[in-house]
């Protein structure tokens, strides 16, 4: 298990081993005597699994490949994961301590490893069928026919529609199998207790570490690393070893065809850490990348606003409190608060930022920005003035052009790999003709597409949309000062902006409905509509869950007002 | 949009295909068919519920592209269309076709026969009943291509029917009763079906013609004009028409041809001929249609500059107004004709230009508004004052004419 307790010295929870194999914090360098328990090394490297009681691994003689069960599968898929990461910059720790910890500790509690077998459940294989009697067995197999039936309806992962129909002729002698030891178990036993593992899942996974770890990287980073191919999703069991032969079942389970989403990731990850009895996360303090204020100094970068922005967001984090270490650190189980995403949060501080200096209502906005303009002809200053009207034309440009590529991307995403996939042997010959002939079709298609066939990945880059102070289009905002828009009062600068709209009057409950605000575009203003465009290009998610956050925002910034005056008007003075 | 709430397999090759759709409209083929590379992995996935599933789109979009794409070869098409074969054996036939049609076009007439043959000979269990549709179209089309055969043939002897060369005649000659053959047989199947098969039935009928079958080109022609089942089709009964004048048969039956032609197409180029053998008829029923016939046809706007409907409609009206018989003839049809004729044929414009460009057209047209709307029409009065400035005789005798019978205007007109 994890070692979490707060060291000595300097109470960080930050733990390293030393050679001897004890305990020391990497903060302060103080050493414990508490040392490891000696960890079988063999779990990562080698697929076997040494501790399932099932009796002795036979290889098979008829050359089909070994025997591997369903979590050895995953576990391969995690190791990838945890090493693209390192690839990209995530320290070593990650992969070798935290997420391997967290495996362990899953599979511990969910009885798949690590414990004695409870008896009497013993790992079922669907063998090739004899005329049997045996009613488990027909009762087995018409369950996972319905079960192919259903993903059938659902499009996801069709299977040939001539295997299907001949799974009902008992008589024929192939069998619904799968190339691992218990695919066929892992999908019709009702797992909900001991929550399944899925794809989708081992991102949470990873998020889950990387949370720990505080790591520099959002969970909607990580979701468009995993789009981007930076890190293996799609098709990553390509890399499972030639032994591990991958057919029938295991498609369902490995296989992918739709990209993995913010929302059941991120919630996946929160079962999965008060599944695991976790303890609460690392703290995150203001000095963490995660920190709003921390990232909203990036995402206002990105956004090509000024920096002056900082010292608003800043407050406004500070005025409802959301920097708070408790209100940001995750404690698994705690069904009470509401849990953090940080990225969003800190996007719809900014929205909120911007809706409190601009009022964002299609009309102040422009007729501020032609006042910053007036200033900005007298402005002897040196430093331009920011005007909002310049900063949308440039933004929206680029953003269009972002978004048409982002749009052409998806439409040309290759979600087949060379390496084949069949659900019986019977079909093999037929996909692989399949295969070749997709292959000749894009070939000869290539030839007429024109010269341009670059098939490289961008590289990773943690900025999709960047502004340089050194280009004399002025077309970087960066650097411009928000006094156009300010005025003095008591010696201090306050926004000229007195008014403010609150995106809805009243929250719904998000365990009811899903969602605190219903968001259609049609019933708010065009600008910020714009500006939730901007960061939903930016995070990848759909504006509602932005303005979700908004809503949440204003709120908490408005709590007293809204409570006093029940109004149903929804223009407040500040 | 780009706001996909799931971004997963189907709906990323649905925009997949929208942005090929696009590219396609807009003649941009490079753009097409780089876009459909990324499509063509659709194929490892099973569509069956979907009306048209990847492997027909990929047909149809690879073939518009390969005509038109300005890289691409004969032999990469033919390449492309061997596999789309493969693709979908209850499409078989149907590709077949397709890539007939598309040799036709571009003039490879062999390699057309060829896959024509290919396609005939073609047995997939129970495929080929369901495909049976198809497959009459395939011997069709080769039927088709043998009546083309033979047609070469018959000509070449035709042309040896000039000098003297027996031996090569001979072989030619057998050739090419052997091609009537094959066509006969196959250009009989598919006229029976109902159908819309003009070329088919033309060719059919010449072959009959040539070797003096005349019975059964007559039957064959009436099937196809009257059989109900057949879709109404002008050109049947004209067809019809035409081998009846070739064969001399009387005015009874030629007129009795284009009865219903007059009623599906009433402004057919052969309403003049209609209406020249109905004036000359001795039964008054039928010069009374043969007036409805013209002045029908001289409803169309494609009509209005032809001398020869005029003068078939000036001569039978002068005919009538002369007579002095029938003016209720020429007062019923003129009825539903007189609030709409006089802006369409008769405008002072068109007196003005049908003057200029065309003397006889003006003079017919005159005459028949001179008659309809009397001598002080806009028209009438224009064409007859240049005719006598130009001293052309025949407008003279116009103006004497329409004038002795200006009353028959106002009896008509009331």
């Amino acid at each position: 298990r994890d070692f979490n307790e707060r060291c000595a010295q300097c109470s960080e929870v930050n733990w390293g081993l030393t050679d001897g194999g004890r305990y020391y914090c990497r903060s302060c360098h103080n050493v414990t005597e508490r040392t490891r328990e000696v960890v079988n090394t063999d779990f990562m490297t080698n697929s076997r699994v040494q501790t399932i009681s099932k009796g002795s691994r036979k290889q098979e003689k008829t050359g089909i490949g070994c025997e591997w069960y369903v979590c050895e599968g995953f576990q391969l898929v995690l190791k990838k994961q945890a090493e693209a990461l390192e690839a990209l910059g995530v320290c070593p720790q990650m992969k070798d301590e935290v997420l391997y910890s967290f495996w362990r500790c899953y599979l511990q509690k969910s009885k798949q490893a690590y414990c004695n077998r409870p008896s009497g459940e013993t790992v079922k294989t669907l063998s090739v069928c004899e005329s049997s009697t045996d009613v488990d067995s027909e009762a087995g197999r018409s369950n996972l026919l319905h079960l192919l039936s259903l993903s059938e309806s659902e499009g996801e992962l069709q299977t040939d529609c001539s295997f299907a129909s001949s799974m009902s002729k008992v008589s024929e002698s192939t069998s619904v199998y799968s190339g691992s030891v218990d695919g066929s178990l892992y999908l019709m036993k009702n797992q909900k207790e001991k929550l399944r593992m899925t794809m989708p899942m081992t991102l949470s996974f990873c998020y889950m570490a990387l949370l720990w770890l505080r790591e520099p990287i959002t969970l909607s980073e990580l979701l468009r690393f995993v789009v981007e191919g930076h890190i293996p999703y799609l098709n990553v069991f390509q890399h499972f070893p030639e032994k591990m032969k991958l057919c029938g079942l295991d498609l369902k389970i490995f296989c992918v065809e739709s990209w993995p989403v913010y929302e059941e990731v991120y919630n996946k990850m929160l079962e999965l850490a008060a599944f695991l009895d976790l303890p609460r996360f690392p703290d995150i303090t203001d000095s963490c990348f995660l920190h709003p204020d921390m990232l909203c100094i990036k995402y206002l970068m990105e956004a090509n606003l000024p920096d002056e922005l900082h010292n608003w967001t800043c407050r406004v984090v500070k005025k409802i409190g959301i920097g708070e270490v408790d209100f940001l650190t995750l404690v698994p189980g705690n069904k009470s608060t509401r849990k953090v995403k940080y990225d969003i949060l800190a996007a719809a501080v900014i929205v909120v930022v911007l809706k409190l200096l601009f009022l964002l209502d299609d009309n102040y906005e422009w007729l501020l920005s032609d006042f910053a303009e007036e200033r900005n002809k007298n402005n002897k200053e040196g430093g331009l003035y920011f005007e909002f009207k310049k900063w949308y034309k440039v933004v929206k440009h680029s953003l269009d052009v972002e978004q048409k590529k982002l749009d052409e991307e998806r439409a040309k995403y290759l979600w087949r790999c060379e390496k084949p996939l069949f659900y019986s042997v019977k079909n093999k010959s037929k996909v692989l003709k399949r295969r070749q002939m997709v292959v000749n079709l894009q070939n000869q298609f290539g030839k007429l597409s024109g010269s341009e066939q670059c098939a490289e990945k961008p590289n990773p880059s943690s900025f999709q949309l960047s502004w340089s102070e050194e280009n004399t289009d002025g077309s970087c905002f960066h650097g411009h000062s928000l006094k156009g828009i300010l005025q003095e009062k008591c010696g201090l600068l306050t926004a000229m902006n007195p008014d403010y709209w609150l995106c809805t009057v009243k929250l719904c409950n998000e365990k009811l409905c899903g969602h605190l605000a219903h968001y259609r575009e049609v019933d708010f203003p065009q600008s910020y509509h714009f500006v939730l465009r901007l960061f939903s290009f930016l995070l990848r998610i759909q504006p509602s869950y932005i303005h979700d956050e908004v809503c949440m925002i204003e709120h908490k910034l408005f709590n007293k007002k809204l409570y006093k005056k029940l109004k149903y008007n929804t223009v407040l003075r500040k | 949009s780009s706001h996909e709430h799931k971004l997963n397999f189907k709906r990323s090759k649905e925009a997949c295909l929208s942005y090929i759709q696009d590219a396609m409209l807009q003649k941009q083929w490079k753009r097409a068919a780089e876009f459909l590379t990324f499509y063509v992995e659709s194929l490892e996935k099973d569509y069956s519920r979907e009306p048209i599933g990847p492997s027909e789109m990929i047909w149809r979009i690879g073939t518009e592209i390969l005509c038109h794409h300005s890289r691409s070869s004969t032999k990469e098409f033919n390449c492309f269309m061997e596999q789309m074969k493969t693709l979908g054996v209850k499409r078989y036939l149907k590709v077949c076709l397709e890539h007939v049609f598309h040799l036709l076009c571009n003039g490879q007439i062999d390699e057309a026969y060829q896959n024509l043959s290919l396609a005939e000979s073609w047995r997939f269990g129970e495929q080929t009943a369901l495909q049976d549709k198809e497959m009459k179209l395939i011997q069709a089309y080769r039927g088709l291509l043998d009546y083309y055969s033979w047609s070469k043939q018959k000509n070449i002897l035709l042309e040896h029917g000039k000098c003297l060369d027996g031996f090569a005649d001979l072989s030619v000659e057998q050739e090419m009763h052997s091609c009537f053959r094959k066509a006969a047989m196959n250009l009989k199947e598919i006229i029976k079906i109902p159908g819309v098969w003009d070329l088919f039935v033309k060719c059919y009928v010449d072959l009959l013609e040539f070797y003096g079958d005349h019975n059964e080109a007559c039957q064959v022609l009436n099937e196809y004009a009257y059989n109900s089942k057949f879709p109404a089709n002008p050109n049947a009964h004209v067809y019809l028409y035409q081998f009846l004048k070739r064969q001399g048969e009387s005015k009874k039956s030629l007129i009795s041809a284009l009865k219903i032609l007059h009623d599906i197409v009433p402004s057919h180029e052969l309403m003049i001929d209609f209406n020249t053998m109905l004036q000359k008829s001795k039964k008054r029923k039928k010069r009374r249609l043969g007036l409805e016939v013209i002045f029908a046809a001289l409803d169309y706007a494609g009509w209005k500059e032809n001398v020869k409907a005029w003068s078939c409609l000036a001569r039978q009206v002068k005919q009538i107004v002369i007579s002095g018989k029938h003016l209720d003839w020429i007062k019923q049809e003129w009825n539903s004709r007189k609030d709409w004729w006089p802006a369409f044929h008769f405008s002072r414009y068109l007196a003005k230009r049908n003057w200029q460009e065309n003397k006889s057209l003006s003079y017919e047209k005159a005459l028949v508004a001179g008659i309809l709307l009397g001598k002080d029409c806009k028209y009438f009065k224009y064409v007859s004052h240049q005719g006598c400035k130009a001293q052309v005789k025949r407008f003279r005798m116009l103006k004497k004419f329409v004038n002795r019978h200006n009353p028959v205007y106002l009896r008509i007109s009331g």
